[in-house]
């Protein structure tokens, strides 16, 4: 299996997402230009400019033409995906740090960073189908988490919001009323803060990886754990295999800790674990620091990495990989 | 907390909060203020009673002076804060002499020290001494006073305790199956584990937090577990678990160390100078282990006990005692300058009540069986004397063999386990005096007159990196040459034919490797790479002279053998940041399993007593192997069996579990799918839809050129 490299940042990656039908790949990094590739080849279709600071990720819309960026320049952006052209800007007061469309792509819940004096915050924002009518008023804002919120997702039909960050609590909120459903226990939960969280591709769980340096997996209705991956170093990406049962974690020791050591007790590959079994069947190395972030091509042939060293991977299996074995 | 909630809940409503939005969790008690509720954490409660010290410690009385009239008072003050001020500080106004009513002094004084620690050393320093002849000072602490007040003036027989049966200490030899124990050090715990190979993890036998201050260390036999506070050491053991056996109280304990056949332990402590330009105060104590009674305390200076080896202001080189005489625990030494000093354990005493002399003595090295013991005594006067290793019997002190050595700059003895043999390493000057190189002396201690050959390597600059004996063989190995990759080579003492010579078996040329690690049972091998090769290890079979395997464990800071030689343990330790833990290898360098712990401090395999079997008993065993693993081997085959049997019915389960839940989730999905379809306008939803292929013509307009292209009719 022979990577792809994808040189277009020049700073540390923060996000990867694939559309819908896997042909396109979307980077964010620290740099303030979220890019969009060609999902086989690695080629560079084009850049969205206009941020002002570091993008923390994005979203793209089911049929591949609006995408949502959140960013530390305290903005989310609306834009269009084939020109490039920016269709509207969300202001926020402080860093817009997690963003994600509903089901239909009618509504993008964003979350907020605490700054100054302000809380960390989960804004529902509504999008209009023709940009001319979009609105900037939150439909609904939910308060309480602690810290940072790393990441807010949709759950089953729009119903609910799941929500998890710096506090190590992963929560369920409703959708409607903002009402706090359910919480993660102490026991089971993450020990530290969490880093990332993604949807099963039809959102049955959902995984979260932490600092704790485990990966955990939940029922996306009840909230309980199902699975729990174990490693060695901090967690800060996560993501799973739409076809086999497998999930891959990334991550690596604290970038300020990285120059102190060998690069191979860092510990940067990205390791694959049986989804079931809770067993690691292998890893996949090469980048020069921690991975940042994850993503299964929606064919799961391929998936992509992205580091703290500004490359994006994009590996595509070799056949023996689907015939996996343990 | 369940029976407080009730009482919380009433008095919310009183208040009217809704206790539903409150985190507790996010309230923060100020430090130290429990409300008047009782922690119910029970480890609180177990907490040992703390003996708080009087305040009298460092009061000492001083007794036997003379009884003088008032008029010479002052002078003998005088002269008495002149005696005590030279030891330590004396708190102002605190030297008390008591007079009678007419002004005549008693005898006797007290001083107040600022320290305990100085009125300790004014004790002990001036206890007997001498004023003039008839006054010679008694001194006692003052909290002493009060314990000698209450011993009774009437003897009375002591009573004799009935017996208790104690716990067979040696419950983990029979082990059902023949498994070994090790203990861990990680964060605050510290664990004991069985090591399940066969199912591939360790089981656990007893954990405990906090267990220890600093580190934990199992008796030479494995009997014991000794841990190490700041009060003393203590001992455990036990049938099934671990229980206290013993305490052995030695504040400020830095170092122990059990005799061979642990009878014996021996605590150390340094202490801070009250003086500043003082060396450490040391003090040993050497304990029965069983009694928990004291055998001997030696106290001094560390100046005293760091002669003839590295020791530094704060310490001295550990151990101080060197055990010698085998298991019987009989004897045991110390090198003092000049001179080694061996005691006897009948009544801890000097042998001979003199210590052996001997002038610039550099190292000496027991024999671990006999009482034999090795020394090392340099070159003097610039060569004029030659250095010179010798043998000397004990407790006759006898010369038993000795051998002159010639421009010498260092040497290094190393014994064969079964005291067999005695390997010398030389490091002598070139003849230009500006580089050295080694060669080895080679003893035969079991052959009559004890013959010494010489050895040396075929390229002579080799550095040694590394010297090890097989252990109960006849083999060793070096590693030799220049650091990156040196090489590694065999010898033996005794090959087939030719038992009177030393021959070397092989070389292995540019081995990343730097310590050599021996199976207990001899034969096999570990060549690692620590630290600067990043934890290289390469299992060898010495017998046929191949490389089983060669592995790495990334960072390894440690490797130890099982007491049998099965299997061996690497570990990465705190010294590094990342990746602490360790990992269990079969004896062939296949990996069984590893464990990761954050903060791992320690591990080590609990020895075992030394086998009952004769010599003879286990060479025929060894001869007839195939006999008598046959039922060990049908055993692992069950084993193995059953446990692909579990492996795959707990798959089987898993996968089962999965599916049952991965079915119900499914039906709730279809079930929505009309609303999701709806969520999303009606266009069909999920997978089903797929890639309806759709052709869209797109035109683009391009480029619009308008030309005027002029027609001629020419041909008309």
């Amino acid at each position: 299996m022979r990577p792809i490299l994808m040189k277009g940042h020049e700073r540390p990656l923060t996000f990867l997402k694939y559309n819908r039908d896997g042909d396109l790949l979307f980077s964010c990094a620290k740099d303030h230009t979220p890019t969009v590739w060609f999902a086989d080849n690695g080629e560079r279709l084009g850049t969205y400019r206009g941020h002002n600071g570091a993008v923390w990720s994005c979203d793209v819309s089911k049929d591949s033409t609006l995408l949502v960026t959140g960013s530390a320049d305290q903005t989310a952006k609306l834009w269009n995906v084939q020109t490039g052209t920016q269709l509207y800007t969300f202001n926020f007061d402080s860093p817009a740090r997690s963003v994600d469309f509903s089901v239909g792509d009618k509504l993008a819940v964003i979350t907020t960073d605490p700054f100054m004096e302000l809380t960390s915050a989960i804004h529902v924002k509504r999008i209009s189908r023709d940009p001319s009518n979009q609105i900037g008023e939150s439909a609904l804002i939910l308060k309480g988490p602690q810290g940072r919120i790393n990441r807010a997702v949709w759950g089953p039909l729009n119903r609910t919001i799941i929500s998890a960050g710096e506090d190590a609590v992963i929560r369920i909120w409703d959708s409607e009323t903002g009402k706090l459903l359910k919480e993660s226990e102490k026991e089971t939960g993450h020990k530290k803060p969490i880093t990332s969280l993604v949807k099963s591709s039809d959102g049955s769980h959902f995984l979260t990886g932490s600092l704790d340096k485990s990966a955990k997996l939940w029922d996306t209705r009840t909230l309980t754990l199902i699975k729990t991956y174990v490693t060695e170093r901090p967690v800060n990406a996560v993501t799973m295999s739409p076809l086999l049962d497998h999930v891959v974690l990334g991550g690596g020791q604290d970038a300020s800790a990285v120059t102190t050591t060998d690069h191979r007790a860092g510990k940067f590959e990205a390791k694959f674990f049986d989804k079931i079994l809770q067993e690691e069947i292998g890893g996949v190395k090469g980048h020069f620091g921690p991975i940042n972030a994850l993503a299964f091509n929606p064919d799961g042939k391929s998936f992509s990495s992205g580091g703290e060293d500004g490359y994006v991977r994009l590996h595509h299996f070799d056949p023996d990989y689907f015939n996996i074995k343990i | 907390m369940a029976d407080v909630m009730p009482v919380l809940e009433d008095r919310a409503a009183q208040l009217g909060i809704d206790l539903s939005q409150v985190d507790f969790d996010s309230i923060r008690l100020p430090p130290g203020e429990d409300f008047g509720i009782i922690s119910d954490d029970e480890d609180l409660k177990e907490v040992d009673h703390l003996e708080f010290d009087q305040g009298f410690d460092n009061i000492i009385v001083v007794d036997n002076l003379p009884v003088v009239p008032s008029e010479k008072f002052d002078k003998l003050v005088g002269v008495i804060r002149k005696i005590y001020s030279q030891i330590g500080t004396i708190k102002e106004d605190e030297l008390w002499m008591p007079v009678d009513a007419s002004g005549k002094t008693l005898g006797y004084c007290f001083i107040e020290y600022n320290t305990p620690q100085e009125a300790e050393l004014a004790k002990e320093k001036t206890h007997g001494y001498k004023l003039d002849r008839s006054h010679i000072f008694a001194v006692n602490m003052f909290d002493d006073i009060d314990k000698f007040m209450k011993v009774p003036d009437e003897w009375a027989p002591p009573e004799t305790k009935p017996y208790t049966p104690g716990e067979n200490l040696e419950q983990w030899l029979t082990d059902e199956k023949a498994r070994d124990q090790f203990v861990i050090r990680a964060g605050s715990d510290t664990e004991v584990l069985w090591n399940d190979a066969r199912h591939l993890k360790p089981e656990p036998v007893y954990k405990r937090s906090f267990w220890t201050e600093s580190f934990v260390q199992w008796s030479p036999l494995g009997t014991y577990l000794a841990t190490v506070h700041r009060q003393g050491a203590a001992v455990w053991g036990g049938a099934s678990s671990f229980n206290r056996l013993m305490r052995f109280a030695h504040p400020q304990v830095k170092h122990i160390d059990f005799s061979p056949g642990e009878r014996f332990l021996v605590t150390y402590s340094s202490h801070e100078p009250s003086n500043p330009r003082d060396t450490h105060r040391v003090v040993l104590n050497i304990f029965d282990v069983r009694t928990g009674k004291v055998m001997r305390d030696f106290k001094g200076s560390a100046d005293e006990f760091s002669v003839g080896g590295a020791g530094g202001v704060t310490g001295v080189s550990w151990p101080v005692f060197r055990w010698g005489g085998g298991k019987d625990d009989k004897y045991f030494a110390r090198i003092g300058k000049n001179v080694i000093s061996v005691y006897e354990t009948e009544t801890f005493t000097l042998i001979d009540k003199k210590s052996l002399k001997v002038e610039n003595v550099m190292d000496f090295n027991w024999s671990p069986t006999d009482p034999i013991l090795a020394l090392f005594v340099p070159e003097l006067g610039g060569g004029n004397q030659p250095a010179r290793v010798s043998l000397v019997q004990i407790p006759s002190k006898e010369e038993l063999r000795q051998k002159n050595l010639f421009s010498v700059s260092d040497c290094k003895m190393y014994w064969q386990s079964n005291g067999d043999y005695l390997a010398v390493k030389v490091d002598r000057y070139t003849k230009t005096k500006k580089s050295t190189y080694t060669g080895f002396e080679l003893f035969r201690i079991k052959e009559r007159d004890i013959p010494i050959e010489v050895l040396e390597l075929e390229n002579k600059n080799d550095k040694i990196l590394a010297f090890a004996w097989e252990p109960k063989g006849h083999r060793f190995a070096i590693i030799h040459g220049d650091s990156p990759r040196p090489d590694v080579s065999f010898y033996t003492m005794r090959s087939g034919t030719n038992t009177g010579r030393v021959v070397k078996l092989t070389t292995l040329k540019g081995k990343q490797a730097n310590a050599l690690y021996w199976s207990p049972a001899g034969r096999f091998i570990i060549l690692a790479g620590l630290k600067v090769f990043n934890g290289q290890l390469e299992f060898y079979n010495v017998d046929e002279l191949e490389t089983m395997a060669t592995a790495e464990h990334f960072m390894a800071t440690d490797i130890e053998w099982d007491p049998t030689g099965r299997y061996v343990a690497t570990a990465v330790t705190s010294v590094h940041e990342m990746e602490n833990g360790f990992n269990i290898w079969s004896f062939n360098g296949k990996l069984l399993y590893r464990i990761l712990k954050d903060h791992f401090f320690q591990f080590l395999w609990r020895p075992r007593p030394p086998s009952f079997l004769s010599p003879e008993k286990e060479e025929e065993i060894a001869k007839n192997l195939k006999k008598y693993s046959k039922k060990y081997e049908a055993e692992d085959q069950d084993v193995s069996m059953l446990l692909s049997e579990q492996d795959r019915e707990k798959r089987r389960m898993l996968k089962d579990e999965w599916d049952r839940w991965v079915h119900e989730w499914k039906r709730l999905h279809e079930e929505e799918k009309m609303e999701r379809q709806k969520l999303r306008d009606g266009e069909a939803s999920d997978e089903e839809e797929e890639y309806e292929a759709k052709e869209v013509e797109v035109e683009e307009l391009l480029d619009v050129t308008e030309e005027v292209v002029s027609f001629e009719y020419e041909q008309e």
